[in-house]
């Protein structure tokens, strides 16, 4: 079980958080200007990356936050946790075959 | 019959405590500190189960956590626990043991006579025999079930209680042999707060089963003695003993049992029998120790047969002798030192076999000094017996090791005792993802780098000598506790001084040769436990396999519950040499949790019955239970579902509830729909982007229904919210829906628009709901309020208003979810019984019915009205529900876009539709499949399906909502329903609204 750094209340464990999926994907703004493809691609596509994600965390059995992690898909190291609207972190490359 | 294998003096066992037991029904002595194993070895029982495939008498083969074969089912129902290890079972007085894998019997077995029949079971058999006809199967498995039976499980409920607890600590420190101790004392002296599991009652690890270890010069036990008062005497220590780590999950978090109580006569009341402990560490210390490996000789599984480790832990732990002539065979140096330890106990060494060319080693220089008869360069090629060995044969090999040509000399002998090398204990390791390597001079896997906060120490890290386990324990402790923040203090303390030789050298004979061809004339068993012999891997890689884990699942090698602890690494190099691959090419398997067989039970804890899951009743649940209501549970609610009288079924209850609401009044509990109060300047921003319709023009004091959907297009909730002011909402969820609404209104907020200067906070349970419906509901409202006006025109359909009702602050809501006149009146929670029951009194002169939520699912089926969850499953949208009404085509709203999809236009989506039985008196079945064409028989081309139906007595017939494919397009249609019981239910596509269509009622 992962052992997620809050930025507002600290280390805690996974089962009080629920997970959002890819960060930085962004609403689109007018959303008629786009194809179906494109909506399809915001609504649904996500890649399913081996290494470092930024990815969507909320705190849902805790502060009700939603934040931003940084978190390795293969190892689950946690390299960074940001919060909402802040700048991406710079995270180690991962070459993972 | 008396302990005669029992040494007049030594080990770790209490000899004032003599202890009854039985195995197999007869009866037996053994002492305190005793396993059920070495008490059933002191009274010479070494047969104590038959093999999983062929039923082969087998004996205790291990003392530990290893044992392939000695698995026995504890107890009577309920009580009973089977697949227990018998080298691990504390010895308490009256256990009660029995063999299992045989019938009738262990002495005359019927199943034995699939060893003789053995060449028609090769690996893969049931995969070749039982694949076809398919329809077959069942049968099958009903005889491969019973032939390969392993315990039983107990057929009543489990009487025993299982507690949970979290735990964290700086340094956990997994195993105290001499490797974990010296950890523990070097983190636990740094001040680090030091949990220390040991799944033995005894710390000492492999101490307890070596007499002569000396650590500074004394017995190495004294030093463990002392280790353990130092560490028990610390605050910021805890010591688990029966504890085993058997889960190592992400982020240093690790599972552990406690056998609390398994080892007690007398089990106090106050303590539960295990406990899962979920520990997470800052940093973890492995000392798990090694495992013994047997060597892949021609029958070597027989009674009789164990590792030479065991042999000197029964020895010298438990002070029973296995045997009284035993012959050696080893390819390394450490089963010397058992074999000293043997003689020392007066069991006779006929001859130790080693396959070594040379007697090289510390431990064979003492035996060779000592006299004892070695056989160097040979091997065992056969042995005897039958419940027992007694008799093995040696033979001398050529030089290359792969073959013997003469048939041997006989040995008589009632022990072997096997060393083919140690294994490092991996599993936590590799459960860490930690990387694992070969070692080509220890003949093992050994840890590489640590994925997580670990580091191993001792025997699982390839340390074998004594000092090198210390050393290496004390260092991984104090990096462990210097990683968590814990500085040493003092001078480091030098490790105490030990003796440092391992087990080498060896020499690594995956397969030992016999005088006749593999698989012929015997079984060369690397696996004990599933019955897999080296011909069965090679058969396998003759088919084709060649990934270790196909191999491994074809054989079923390493699939017990023992995992393969004895035999993985022995498959894994009898692979390799059968392919002409090294060790590492071929890889090893996935070491997965459990580390050994964990209770059902503890996963359950305390979370049982009443305790499974949190019940919420409303302020008004006392009355409904007085009221003989009968209750339907939504989500965690318990809902009122309808109020039988005496001599009412369900049926003659909600017909009468359904009638009365019509007629004249109906009260509802309504407190469980979510409530979400939303306050701020963008409120109404937030509601316009959320809902379909439009909100912005809302004026304060009225209310709206609004569809919310996802991001899909998909209809995600709906409900009515109310404008309490200009910047203040109170928006009602469905009851089940509350809290993913408030998680998706507040998702968008801190995600998309952190903009919004809004705020929502739930108060779905600091409200009672009362709804009160029918044609004179206005009438009785008026009775109880005297500040609110109530005409049509000051108090219309789908407004709002605070006042007083029942002499209580109250904020009611013209809303109706029945097609009456209704009014749903919110009170704060505590007034909710007593403004309910001032209803009740009020209304008795118009014969107020209180009806319940089946009554209410009638009441809007008859008005067409979907419930979210029944008349959508996530794949309807509000097209098809012909809701497009609500849909503004002007603002962006979440979800929008998707409903422009093409999909979305498909004109054979699934729609909702009414639909009237042929025969107004069937009601159909929910879920039931509506199709246009009746084939004979299935498959058929189906339609969609009945998603709410019912008898409506104010529509005098049966009535049913359906999804059914371009449904709108098909009114006036004829379909047919075909039941599971035969029936073809005919029946028309209609208007899903079945009653007052006009809504002249509801404005009322």
């Amino acid at each position: 079980m992962l052992l997620i750094p809050c930025p507002y209340c600290g280390e805690r464990d996974e089962t009080e958080f629920s997970y959002g999926g890819e960060a930085h994907i962004e609403r689109p703004k007018e959303p008629d200007k786009l194809s179906d493809a494109e909506w399809a691609d915001y609504v649904f596509m996500r890649p399913n990356s081996k290494g470092v994600l930024l990815e969507r965390w909320v705190h849902s059995h805790g502060c009700r936050r939603w934040f931003n992690v940084a978190r390795d898909t293969l190892t689950y190291k946690i390299h960074a946790v940001y919060k909402m609207g802040e700048k991406r972190p710079r995270v180690p490359k991962t070459d993972y075959v | 019959m008396a302990q005669t294998f029992r040494l007049p003096e030594g080990g770790q066992i209490d000899r004032a405590q003599s202890l009854g037991f039985s195995f197999d029904g007869g009866r037996y002595r053994g002492y305190g500190g005793d396993s059920l194993a070495s008490a059933l070895l002191a009274n010479g029982i070494h047969f104590v189960g038959r093999s999983f495939k062929y039923h082969r008498p087998r004996g205790i083969f291990a003392a530990g956590f290893e044992e392939p074969n000695a698995l026995v089912q504890l107890g009577e129902d309920p009580r009973t626990d089977p697949n227990q290890l018998a080298t691990l079972v504390e010895l308490v007085e009256g256990l009660a043991a029995r063999s299992q894998n045989r019938w009738p019997s262990l002495d005359y077995d019927i199943g034995a006579l699939n060893n003789l029949a053995s060449r028609a079971f090769p690996s893969g058999f049931y995969y070749k025999t039982f694949m076809w006809p398919a329809t077959m199967w069942m049968k099958y498995e009903h005889f491969i079930r019973h032939a390969a039976g392993m315990g039983q499980s107990p057929r009543e409920r489990d009487p025993d209680r299982y507690d949970k607890t979290q735990a964290h600590c700086d340094v956990l420190v997994v195993g105290a042999g001499p490797a974990g101790l010296a950890a523990a004392l070097a983190a636990a002296r740094s001040g680090a707060r030091v949990v220390l599991a040991e799944q033995d009652h005894l710390l000492g690890g492999a101490l307890l089963g070596e007499a002569e270890a000396t650590i500074g010069g004394a017995p190495a036990l004294d030093w463990a003695r002392a280790a353990e008062a130092e560490l028990r005497s610390l605050p910021e220590v805890r010591v688990l003993g029966r504890t085993t780590v058997y889960g190592y999950f992400d982020h240093n978090f690790l599972t552990l049992i406690e056998k609390v109580t398994d080892h007690l006569n007398r089990k106090p009341e106050h303590l539960p029998r295990h406990r899962l402990w979920k520990l997470r560490a800052k940093q973890v210390v492995l000392a798990t120790g090694s495992i013994e490996r047997p060597l892949v000789f021609r029958d070597n599984d027989r009674p009789g047969i164990m590792l030479a480790g065991a042999c000197r832990t029964y020895v010298n732990r438990y002070a029973v002798k296995p045997g009284t002539t035993a012959v050696v065979f080893t390819n390394n140096d450490s089963a010397y030192g058992a074999a000293l330890d043997m003689q020392a106990a007066g069991i006779e060494i006929a001859a130790i076999v080693d396959l070594r060319r040379e007697v090289i080693g510390p431990m064979s220089e003492a035996a060779e000094a000592a006299g004892l008869p070695i056989l160097a360069d040979h091997a065992i090629v056969a042995t005897e017996g039958g419940r027992r060995i007694k008799r093995v044969r040696a033979a001398p090999m050529d030089p290359s090791g792969g073959q013997v040509y003469v048939s041997g000399e006989p040995i008589d002998c009632d022990l072997l005792a096997v060393s083919g090398g140690w294994s490092p204990t991996l599993h936590l390791h590799s459960q860490a993802k930690g990387e694992i390597a070969w070692n080509e001079e220890l003949g093992c896997f050994v840890p590489g780098e640590a994925r997580q906060a670990a580091h191993s120490a001792g025997a699982c890290n390839a340390a074998f000598g004594l000092a090198s386990c210390l050393a290496e324990g004390a260092t991984a402790g104090q990096k462990a506790a210097a990683a968590a923040g814990f500085k040493a203090k003092g001078r480091k303390k030098a490790a105490p001084k030990a003796a440092d030789h391992g087990f080498l050298p060896a020499r690594w004979l995956w397969l030992v040769p016999s005088d006749t061809p593999l698989g012929h004339g015997g079984k060369h068993f690397h696996e004990l436990q599933n019955d897999v012999t080296a011909a069965d891997l090679q058969l396998a890689l003759r088919e084709g396999y060649r990934s270790i884990e196909h191999v491994k699942r074809y054989t079923t090698t390493g699939m017990g519950t023992d995992q393969g602890k004895t035999s993985n690494v022995n498959a894994i190099g009898i692979v390799a040499e059968a392919t002409g691959r090294a060790v590492p090419e071929v890889g090893v398997t996935t070491f997965r949790p459990p580390f050994t067989p964990v209770t059902f039970g503890v996963f359950a804890g305390r979370d049982v019955d009443e305790l499974l899951d949190p019940v919420r009743r409303t302020p008004m649940h006392g009355w409904h239970q007085q009221a003989g209501a009968l209750f339907e549970d939504v989500g965690q609610w318990r809902r009122a579902w309808y109020y039988p009288r005496a001599g009412e079924d369900m049926h003659a209850a909600v017909t009468r509830e359904v009638r009365e609401v019509r007629r004249s009044l109906g009260i509802m509990d309504a407190s469980t729909l979510g409530k979400i109060d939303i306050q701020g300047s963008d409120a109404s921003e937030l509601l316009n982007r959320i809902y379909t319709n439009a909100w912005k023009k809302l004026e304060v004091g009225r209310c709206r229904y609004g569809l919310m959907l996802g991001e899909d297009g998909m209809v995600m909730d709906d409900g009515v919210t109310a404008r309490l002011g200009e910047n203040h909402y109170l928006m009602t969820t469905t009851t089940g829906n509350a809290a993913p609404v408030l998680a998706h209104l507040e998702e968008y907020i801190q995600t998309e628009w952190p903009e919004f200067d809004v705020y929502c906070t739930s108060v779905t349970e600091q409200f009672a709901t009362i709804s009160i419906a029918g044609p004179n509901a206005r009438r009785l409202l008026a009775e109880l309020t005297s500040d609110i006006e109530l005409s049509p025109n000051d108090f219309p359909h789908m407004a709002v208003r605070d006042g007083t009702v029942a002499g209580v602050p109250a904020r009611v809501f013209r809303v109706s979810f029945t097609g009456e006149a209704a009014y749903e009146i919110n009170v704060p929670s505590s007034f909710g019984l007593a403004v309910w029951q001032a209803t009740m009194t009020a209304g008795e002169k118009y014969g107020i019915t209180p009806y319940g939520t089946e009554a209410m699912h009638v009441l809007r089926a008859e008005k067409g009205f979907i419930i979210v969850g029944q008349e959508t499953d996530g794949s309807i949208n509000p097209i098809d529900l012909g809701m497009d009404w609500i849909v503004s085509k002007k603002k962006d709203f979440v979800g929008k876009r998707s409903l422009t999809r093409s999909d979305m236009a498909k004109p054979d989506r699934k729609q909702l539709v009414g639909i009237l039985t042929d025969d107004p008196a069937v009601v159909l079945p929910e879920g039931a499949h509506l199709v246009e064409r009746v084939e004979p028989q299935p498959p058929m081309a189906m339609l969609g399906h009945v998603s709410s139906s019912y008898y409506s007595p104010n529509v005098g017939r049966s009535i049913a909502l359906a999804l059914v494919k371009g449904g709108l397009a098909k009114k006036g249609q004829k379909l047919t329903a075909p039941l599971l019981d035969g029936r073809k239910i005919g029946c028309t596509v209609v208007d899903p609204v079945f009653f007052d269509p006009e809504g002249d009622r509801l404005r009322g």
